[in-house]
């Protein structure tokens, strides 16, 4: 879209397009992430320390973030998407490289007022990449074996070096966000097949190759695996986090035991409680009332992005919007399943509930381009 | 932005048509989630709620005190008292070595006991309570207290342990408590929870061990909720136990006190029994130990110390003891013969120093012989070619049973750890143990209780009440629980037999001790209304060979310890109106009226009198040599002294 063409059609400027921000959009992430705050100050114990506060603050820039992402002309992001790639990529090569070690995995960059994870930044900078790349890209070219082979490329790579870090959860994600964003820009539809098929064969592989010289996975993924297809396995090792988290969200029943009532979180019996698993707390404390509330706002945010997605007439923010919604539901349908005993436990936080920096502002900032592409959508 | 007019239209159609596909794909799957919530929130929400509560609420037993015994008179044999044990958890400590080794300087600890607890902090998970030092001082516990902020993570705590302020003198009767073992789980069925406590203490041996479970209590239980770290962070309720029941024993530890004084370091037993009702007034067993070191888990030494002395101070000899009672058996003999009237107490047998029976010559202990010999005679003088030739008039069969009526070769209920149950031999009992036929010789040598009979000093101690009293006396070691007073199972019947009879051995008895030619006179009591009647024994533990008979070496001082004979006398007292009876044996002691008759004296004075007995009640001449024993005796007792005087 040029700039004639903003002139030309009913495109708000200036303050004016305040007012045609999504704004239901952000009063739902803002829920959500209310919905965040109260768990972190539950699990705290009934404090705004250590966590609830930070969050909130956090919450605070992200917001200001957004909006000020959402004022700028989203042909603007677009030119910055290759930018915005190539730096991701450089940051996660530098993390391989000078990471500091957490968590057992080179996952941050110390940036001194916060950790950063490029692997967070590279989930936007890839359907930004994606998007442009099939803006550019002619429609009859798309299912084309070589313009398939380029896209997949600007996938795997950065997937690889996540893979590499190592977050098999990441760089699955980093995997079914592209691969869904090739789906909607109208790849045939064989591709998806073929690929499926393979990694269907992959995987078979993989587990396969445990034991033997060529292994593929560490150790404590394979058992990861394991206790996700029979947690009782261990219940109090590896297995530990799911019958706990199951056992805590099963004993929330319809309403729950009341906010800061639930006993199995404050008792520690969880671990990573304030993080990965925030949502047995809520499920314990408001119980299945409590999930289910949640989880329609999550439908709500998805139904309004999707919606303000068809209504766009340029390729690049409709592409963009329904990618950064993929992203967004790959995060939250991961996370709850790990929580419900439906996926291994993969490190993937509740997004805009979980305690963490980079995920929550990582997140605002591509909402803020959803919010520029809607505001600057011609009417 | 590319304008290529139909192109355009399809690329939009198709984005709408995938767009909205995967949107339903999205929504479906959150539709799943929903479900998934459904089923494991609301559908299964029971099993995970009973899931988490057992998560959370966490059972603990409450040990119950374990009931205390005491003697007859209320004193203290085994109580509960407190114990200070100091305990750490690593993961508050942070610096562990730092904080060991301040606790090493304060209450003393020696290389190798920081060495044990530093291994023990390692192996256990950083936040178990483990224990550094047990059975520490009050003041250690005062230290460790008012340096709390210089010792994270360490906590004195207080338990109960057992105490026995007696020492040794109940070791054998009381036995002692430690800490429950495999091999002891291994014995019960289904083991009480409390028994699974690391270290819980249960009844080893003796009444401890007899009496374990009444002892022991019933465990309360309190629900607490703890944190996955099993750390208690509120206490939920309670149910208390049920505490043990306390005992209170027939025994008189005063006279026990005495009569394992006077036994000294020589390997004996001694035993005195109530004649009326069978009240077990004292069980000693010498040498004995101190249980207190069990309790504190003994050491390899202490115990190997033990477990080595050929006097074996670990045995319970008064009841598990079983030895040839030799001539103090006689009194079987005789009353067996009496009963069936073959002999009257003017009847006589003459001894010419040995008897051929089956062409094997058996010897009296007088090499030359007796002469003629009446039973009263014969028993005052112990003469053994007497009871020879009535024992081939009687048979065994007859003298066995007789035994058994007056107690030996019964099993006797006494909650006593071993108690032996003896042996008085029938044709039956050598044809199934040894497949051979009964011998006349096999009578004879039973006649003197030799040969083939076993008893303990316990069943010497019933046999003589018993005699005494005519009743069918039964011991009894448990006086009261809880306060309420154990009667006996039966009260003492007559024994049914010819009152006569029993008079006769009884006035033989009394000739033992006060009669100038019985072989227990110089063990005469003198005081008025106490004399006693008595009767030797000197058992044989070998065979004298014909080389030694003519050689003369039979002389037990020529002999190695275990090789010489056992001292035994039985007795009963006021001889008229018989209040005890008393049974003594000194393992290889030598002879029964000169080493065992003295002590049995003693003691049954110090049971009559109640404590020190006058010198008047002691022949003349052994008097200054009775006063020093006395005053020796009790100086020995001052200083073992029993500081369980501050509880009654």
């Amino acid at each position: 879209m040029s700039y004639l063409e903003y002139t030309v059609r009913d495109v708000p400027s200036g303050a004016r397009k305040i007012l045609y921000l999504n704004w239901p959009l952000l009063l739902l992430l803002s829920a959500v992430a209310c919905v965040g705050f109260l768990m972190l100050y539950s699990v705290a114990g009934g404090s705004l320390t250590p966590w609830a506060e930070p969050q909130m603050k956090r919450f605070a820039v992200g917001m200001l973030a957004m909006l000020i992402i959402a004022m700028v002309p989203i042909w603007f992001w677009r030119n910055m998407a290759g930018l915005a790639y190539g730096v991701s990529i450089l940051l996660l090569v530098a993390v391989e490289v000078f990471g500091t070690i957490g968590m057992g995995a080179q996952r941050w960059i110390d940036l001194g007022f916060m950790r950063l994870q490029p692997s967070e930044l590279m989930k936007i900078a890839l359907v930004m990449m994606l998007a442009a790349y099939y803006e550019w890209l002619p429609m009859r070219k798309v299912s084309h074996p070589f313009w398939v082979a380029v896209p997949a490329f600007i996938i795997l790579l950065p997937a690889a070096l996540v893979l590499k870090q190592p977050d098999l959860g990441t760089a699955l994600l980093l995997v079914f966000s592209g691969g869904g964003l090739m789906f909607l820009a109208g790849v045939h539809w064989a591709y998806f097949v073929a690929v499926i098929a393979s990694g269907v064969g992959v995987v078979t592989t993989v587990l396969q190759s445990r034991g033997t010289d060529w292994q593929i996975l560490k150790d404590y993924q394979y058992r990861r695996i394991d206790v996700f297809l029979d947690p009782a396995s261990d219940p109090l090792g590896a297995g530990y986090h799911i019958t706990q988290s199951k056992i805590a969200l099963g004993s929330g029943g319809w309403t729950g035991r009341g906010f800061m009532q639930g006993t199995q979180t404050r008792l520690n019996f969880l671990p990573e409680k304030h993080t990965d698993f925030i949502f047995t707390t809520l499920a314990e404390e408001f119980g299945y009332v409590g999930g289910i509330s949640l989880l329609l706002l999550y439908a709500l945010i998805l139904l309004f992005c999707i919606g303000t997605a068809l209504t766009m007439r340029d390729r690049f923010s409709a592409l963009m919007t329904l990618g950064i919604t993929l992203t967004f539901f790959l995060y939250f349908a991961v996370n709850m399943s790990m929580v419900m005993g439906l996926a291994p436990v993969v490190g993937v936080p509740l997004p805009l509930v979980s305690y963490g920096g980079s995920a929550m502002l990582v997140l605002l900032l591509a909402f803020g381009l959803v919010q520029s592409a809607h505001v600057h959508k011609p009417r | 932005m590319r304008r290529p007019g139909r192109d355009n239209a399809e690329s939009v159609r198709r984005f709408t048509r995938r767009g909205l596909f995967l949107g339903g794909l999205q929504l479906g799957f959150m539709g799943l989630l929903g479900v998934r919530m459904h089923f494991l929130q609301v559908d299964q929400a029971d099993q995970f709620r009973l899931l988490a509560e057992e998560n959370r609420i966490n059972i603990r037993l409450l040990p119950p005190e374990r009931g205390e015994i005491f003697d007859r008179n209320g004193r203290a044999i085994a109580v509960n008292k407190p114990s200070y044990r100091i305990t750490m958890i690593r993961e508050e400590a942070g610096d562990v070595e730092a904080v060991l080794t301040r606790l090493a300087q304060l209450i003393g600890m020696d290389d190798d006991q920081v060495k044990a607890a530093r291994r023990d902090l390692q192996e256990a998970r950083p936040d178990v309570q483990v224990t550094i030092a047990d059975r520490v001082t009050w003041e250690a516990i005062a230290r460790v207290s008012v340096n709390t902020p210089a010792l994270p993570g360490v906590l004195p705590e207080v338990g109960l342990s057992r105490h026995y302020p007696m020492k040794g003198d109940f070791a054998h009767v009381v036995g002692y408590v430690g800490p429950v073992s495999d091999y002891d789980l291994s014995r019960i069925k289904a083991p009480a929870p409390l028994l699974l406590i690391p270290r819980f203490q249960i009844g080893k041996v003796g009444v401890e061990a007899k009496y374990e479970e009444a002892l022991r209590g019933e465990a309360g239980t309190k629900r607490v909720e703890v944190n996955a770290n099993n750390r208690v962070m509120r206490e939920l309720d309670r149910r208390e136990g049920k505490p043990g029941v306390n005992l209170q024993l027939t025994v008189d530890h005063a006279l026990q006190n005495y009569a394992q004084a006077r036994l000294g370091e020589q390997s004996a037993s001694a035993v005195v029994i109530d004649c009326t009702n069978g009240d077990l007034l004292a069980v000693a067993s010498t040498p004995s130990y101190d249980p207190n070191l069990f309790v504190r888990g003994i050491s390899v030494p202490d115990y190997k110390a033990l477990t080595e002395n050929k006097y074996r101070p670990l045995a319970s000899k008064s009841v598990q003891g079983l030895y040839p009672p030799g001539s103090t058996f006689k009194m079987i003999t005789a009353l067996a013969a009496l009963e069936e009237g073959l002999i009257s107490s003017q009847d006589t047998v003459y001894c010419p120093g040995h008897l051929t029976v089956s062409g094997r010559r058996f010897h009296c202990w007088k090499t030359y012989g007796h002469g003629h010999m009446t039973l009263e005679a014969a028993l005052r003088e112990s003469c053994d070619v007497y009871f020879y030739d009535l024992s081939l008039r009687v048979g065994i069969e007859k003298i066995a049973s007789m035994g058994h009526r007056l107690g030996l070769g019964e099993e006797l209920s006494v909650p006593m750890s071993a108690v032996a149950e003896g042996r008085v031999p029938t044709k039956e009992w050598k044809r199934q143990r040894f497949g051979k036929d009964w011998v006349l010789g096999d009578t004879v040598n039973a006649s003197i209780g030799q040969g083939y009979v076993l008893t303990s000093p316990l069943q010497l101690a019933v046999m003589t009440a018993r005699i005494a009293s005519g009743r069918a006396i039964q011991p009894r070691l448990i006086k009261s629980i809880d306060g309420v007073e154990q009667p006996l199972e039966t009260k003492a019947q007559p024994i049914g037999l010819n009152e006569n009879n029993l008079r006769q051995i009884r006035q033989s008895m009394f000739a033992v001790t006060n009669n100038r030619h019985g072989t227990a006179y110089s063990s005469r009591i003198l005081a008025e209304g106490m004399r006693m009647a008595g009767k030797t024994g000197t058992s044989q533990v070998r065979n004298i060979s014909a080389a030694e008979r003519r050689e003369g070496v039979s002389q037990n001082a020529d002999l190695p310890w275990e090789r010489r004979d056992h001292a035994l006398f039985v007795n009963f007292a006021p001889h008229d109106a018989p209040r005890i009876a008393v049974s003594v044996v000194v393992e290889h002691g030598g002879g029964g009226s000169t080493v065992a008759a003295p002590i049995a004296r003693d003691i049954t004075l110090q049971a009559l009198f109640g404590g020190t007995p006058p010198l008047s009640a002691y022949p003349s001449s052994d008097r200054s040599r009775i006063k020093a024993q006395q005053e020796r005796l009790e100086r020995e007792q001052r200083d073992t002294g029993d500081d369980g005087r501050d509880r009654a």
